[in-house]
């Protein structure tokens, strides 16, 4: 039996190879993928995202930790789909019309992913109608929208005025983010949430995926 | 002239935000304002002059996104000398003063390997170099996220033999006070100076109260001048349109306790008008 811990104790600091090494020596020894998944890289995450509200880890190690997760979940993923597990959930991102900037955005693309996320990336400067087409053709449960400018957070309204005249809007959750971006202009243009940094977008996907699955 | 001696009559009133000044004179948003140094240049120079008749002794150049990695995401990347060379002679045509010659980040992360530490070096070489050659009177790299990027613009900056100012963004953590990437005014200000800078700052992130903590511990750290443009707080949504809540007497407020907590430079980033410009001129000594 392998030392499941030491995959934990990868995916918290980060190193990519161990996680990736640990995962196949534990589904070599027979291990759930599940039970890898959620007894040790979820809790890991969970535990990145403490040091992150604490203020001991920034960023990079955001970033580190998120690919460690990564190359473990491409092992694992494909075993979850084949017995039929569903993912956290699917999510469509984009930097909004108008805004090129896709930093923020990236990073909370692969937080997503790392926490267990199925992420379609629509990229930067993404027109309203390819969220629309996203969540009629692709069954998305949640939009993440971003923008960098003051300029361009009006696009954030414009999405969501397009997903209400689809008529998609009570079919899909939309989370914003990104510099200029505040909780209350969430409110105001109608958004489901606003994640302040890319790790509090994760728990924000979680409860609302959570919440509208239950519904 | 050399910096020292600028800054021999006490601190200097930089500039405001150009962004929102070029928009409000018919610029698309979420197109790039660089772009109107050869396609509008008279617009260009006429925020410039503004800026120049609200009292700025320090202008900067609508140049922020003229490095070859930027422009590309635009399509412009083979105009790149060009839009600097012509953003250096348009804030140097729009009044008497100096001209810092801006630079900002490539918009590209290094730690994920979208951009290689090589390819930064040439784009903030090639920007580096035309601004210099263009006559400006000092580099700025600002809005920086990254000490990693910003080192390398700095060693890429350097051999042009200008002064070069260094400025970040601290808005990340609890308190505000760090950069996107986690480092510390004093993480900042120490690696700056080592690596050579003339001038250390902080620039756009949150509104100016969170700046007289950042200012003062950037003293603390560095011999060097210390640069700050704070924004005007953080933009609102009302009645559909996206305001900035501070006003600029209130953001002129601040100058007094910016300038004792060590500030050198004083300007405005984003949100920031000419209005706040003469606001803080009425209030510098």
């Amino acid at each position: 039996m392998p030392e499941l811990q030491g995959l934990y104790d990868a995916v918290v600091n980060g190193d990519q190879k161990a996680a990736v090494r640990l995962t196949k020596e534990g589904l070599d020894a027979g291990v759930e993928p599940m039970e890898l998944l959620s007894s040790y890289m979820i809790p890991a995450m969970d535990e990145v995202g403490r040091r992150f509200e604490c203020e001991d880890y920034f960023v990079p190690e955001l970033l580190l930790a998120a690919r460690a997760m990564k190359g473990a979940m491409e092992l694992i993923r494909p075993l979850l789909t084949a017995s039929g597990a569903q993912p956290a959930g699917r999510v469509a991102i984009g930097t909004v019309k108008g805004d090129l900037h896709d930093i923020g955005k990236n990073l909370v693309a692969s937080m997503l992913e790392g926490g267990g996320f199925d992420v379609l990336d629509l990229g930067a400067d993404v027109a309203p109608e390819k969220f629309v087409d996203a969540v009629e053709n692709k069954k998305v449960d949640l939009i993440c929208l971003s923008a960098l400018l003051t300029v361009t957070m009006p696009s954030m309204r414009t999405t969501i005025e397009a997903l209400e005249r689809a008529g998609v809007r009570d079919k899909v959750k939309v989370i914003v983010g990104g510099a200029p971006v505040t909780e209350q202009f969430a409110k105001d243009i109608r958004a489901d949430g606003y994640g302040e940094n890319a790790n509090s977008a994760v728990a924000l996907a979680r409860k609302l995926v959570m919440a509208a699955r239950a519904a | 002239m050399s910096l020292a001696d600028w800054l021999s009559s006490g601190p200097l009133l930089t500039d405001g935000a150009w962004g929102t000044e070029l928009q409000s004179r018919g610029l698309d948003p979420g197109a790039c304002p660089d772009a109107w140094n050869l396609a509008e240049p008279a617009c260009v120079e006429s925020v410039a002059r503004a800026y120049r008749q609200a009292g700025s002794r320090i202008i900067l150049t609508n140049t922020f996104r003229s490095n070859r990695i930027s422009l590309a995401g635009y399509g412009v990347a083979d105009r790149t000398v060009e839009l600097n060379r012509a953003g250096v002679a348009i804030s140097r045509a729009a009044g008497d003063g100096l001209v810092f010659a801006s630079i900002g980040p490539s918009g590209k992360m290094l730690m994920t390997g979208e951009v290689t530490e090589d390819d930064l070096f040439a784009a903030f070489s090639e920007q580096a170099k035309a601004l210099a050659e263009a006559g400006a009177d000092a580099l700025l790299l600002e809005t920086m996220t990254d000490l990693e990027e910003a080192k390398i613009a700095l060693r890429a900056a350097l051999p042009c033999g200008l002064p070069v100012v260094v400025s970040f963004v601290f808005d990340s953590g609890k308190n505000k006070d760090r950069t996107m990437m986690g480092s510390t005014p004093e993480q900042i200000a120490k690696a700056i100076t080592a690596e050579g800078a003339s001038v250390v700052g902080a620039n756009c992130g949150v509104g100016i109260e969170a700046f007289l903590p950042v200012c003062r511990r950037l003293r603390a750290s560095t011999h060097l001048p210390v640069w700050i443009k704070a924004n005007a707080g953080l933009p609102v949504s009302r009645d559909g349109r996206i305001v900035y809540d501070t006003t600029p007497e209130q953001f002129a407020s601040y100058a007094g306790a910016l300038i004792e907590a060590g500030a050198n430079f004083l300007g405005g980033c984003c949100g920031t008008t000419p209005e706040f410009i003469r606001a803080l001129a009425r209030v510098m000594p």
